[in-house]
């Protein structure tokens, strides 16, 4: 039996997510909804001075973004798991990381690229300075794709279990540290006007480095996890 | 040499050879913790500066180390685990994760209650406190991901990955919480060329570092030695050993 080139499994693999995230759009949109609401729940809960809000602003809006990606990183593997095809993607010939590596960017394409859509609202409504707008958009289309990098490794090891929720954030939270600092102080530091490039780099690195090393890991939890 | 890992790999043989090891351990523990608390709390002169509330270093330090040491460890365990399917490696990922969340908690604590008299607050959100925070909630993850998973083979491959994804980002993690804020003294004792430290002040603290490994390595034993007969329950030598014991 002759297989299909690595590529074109890899295209399969996206495309098939993405058309599965498109059948159920409302999927794709409760982690935008969630985004928006948790950012409009802190003017509400500490007053609505605009100068405080505009401290404080980036960090709400990265912290909303990941708690929304958090949520949505459930469902990567859930209905895979459930029909089995899972399992079937374990026994492909293919390396399993390079299809990690699919079904997490068909995934970020998905939940992670919206919230890029619905940023500069937020960023308007927590009155964030016109120069840190762009430096906002920046640092969530750097640091979005190593939040579903690294959360999907959290993924794949609870997805057997029942109540896998609680447990992911425990497990995936404190490895979204430093994108949090980063990037929310990328976004202060332009604010202020001054230059972000050291901060963006950075970003860029961890991006690198989660491109390269997570779907290894990925691949050997879900091994392990549906062993 | 190799014969030697192959016989320490097989659960019975650990379990005889740790019963044996762990009196010694323990008074060799039980000596260092005497004479460095000792040293530490009677001998050392007071600091200039802090008063003779500096003496908690002697149970800050080591405790801080002994969190990061600890984890190095179970991630080591853990990928000896993963690669050569060796059952014990797995057994000694499990029980480090208590005692290290132990000692960082400790760590974590001593460090509040040095910082109310020497900075006036019991918290602060400074670089290293929170790194060590954040290392108290990998540690946490680590523990309920393997309470979570029934199946124990399972649970202690899980919970390898994610030991060894967590090195990763330890450092990561570390210096950009470093850069991020920064209030904590400086080093004092891994500066090269001359520790800024006082050599009565540096002998005790060595000295308890080496009791908290020992203890650590006692602790680590005897956890161990459960989670062994815990797994092998089923198997002859622990019926026998059980039978004796009756």
């Amino acid at each position: 039996m002759s297989t299909a080139p690595l590529s074109h499994a890899f295209l399969i693999l996206f495309k098939r997510d993405l058309t599965l995230a498109y059948r159920k759009r409302a999927e794709i949109v409760n982690p935008l909804l969630f985004f928006v609401l948790v950012t409009a729940m802190f003017p509400l809960g500490i007053g609505a001075d605009p100068a405080q809000l505009r401290d404080i602003g980036p960090g709400i809006i990265w912290v909303a973004a990941l708690l929304a990606a958090l949520l949505s990183l459930e469902t990567i593997f859930r209905s895979d798991f459930e029909d089995g095809s899972l399992e079937q993607l374990l026994l492909c010939p293919h390396p399993l990381s390079i299809l990690m590596l699919a079904k997490v960017a068909a995934h970020w394409v998905t939940t992670g690229l919206p919230l890029l859509l619905v940023a500069p609202l937020l960023a308007v409504l927590l009155d964030l300075p016109e120069e840190a707008r762009s430096t906002l958009l920046i640092t969530l289309a750097l640091g979005t794709p190593v939040l579903s990098l690294v959360g999907t490794i959290g993924v794949a090891l609870t997805v057997g279990l029942r109540r896998g929720g609680m447990i992911l954030s425990l497990l995936v939270l404190p490895l979204y540290v430093p994108v949090l600092i980063f990037a929310a102080s990328a976004v202060t530091t332009a604010g202020a006007g001054l230059p972000v490039s050291a901060h963006l780099f950075l970003l860029t690195a961890l991006l690198a480095l989660a491109v390269s090393l997570s779907p290894a890991a990925t691949a050997a939890a879900l091994r392990i996890s549906l062993s | 040499m190799l014969r030697f890992f192959h016989k320490l790999a097989s659960p019975k043989y650990f379990y005889n050879l740790s019963g044996t090891l762990i009196p010694w351990i323990a008074v060799a523990c039980l000596g260092f913790l005497l004479v460095g608390l000792y040293d530490g709390l009677v001998d050392a002169p007071t600091d200039y500066q802090q008063g003779d509330s500096y003496r908690i270093i002697f149970i800050h330090v080591p405790a801080a180390w002994m969190s990061l040491f600890i984890y190095m460890v179970m991630a080591g365990a853990g990928a000896i685990g993963l690669i050569w399917h060796m059952k014990l490696a797995e057994v000694m990922v499990v029980s480090c994760a208590p005692i290290g969340a132990a000692f960082t908690f400790l760590a974590l604590v001593t460090g509040s209650i040095w910082g109310k008299p020497m900075w006036g607050t019991w918290w602060v959100w400074d670089a290293r406190l929170t790194s060590e925070l954040i290392l108290l909630f990998l540690y946490l993850g680590i523990m309920a991901l393997n309470n979570a998973v029934e199946d124990k083979r399972t649970a202690a491959r899980a919970t390898s990955i994610l030991a060894i994804v967590g090195v990763v980002n330890i450092p990561i993690i570390h210096y950009s919480v470093e850069w991020w804020n920064t209030l904590h003294q400086g080093p004092t004792v891994t500066k090269f060329d001359a520790p800024s430290i006082d050599t009565q002040m540096l002998i005790p603290l060595l000295v308890m570092a080496v009791a908290f490994k020992l203890y650590f390595v006692l602790s680590l034993l005897m956890r161990a030695r459960v989670e062994v007969l815990q797994r092998e329950r089923n198997t002859q030598w622990v019926r026998e050993l059980a039978e004796q014991n009756t």
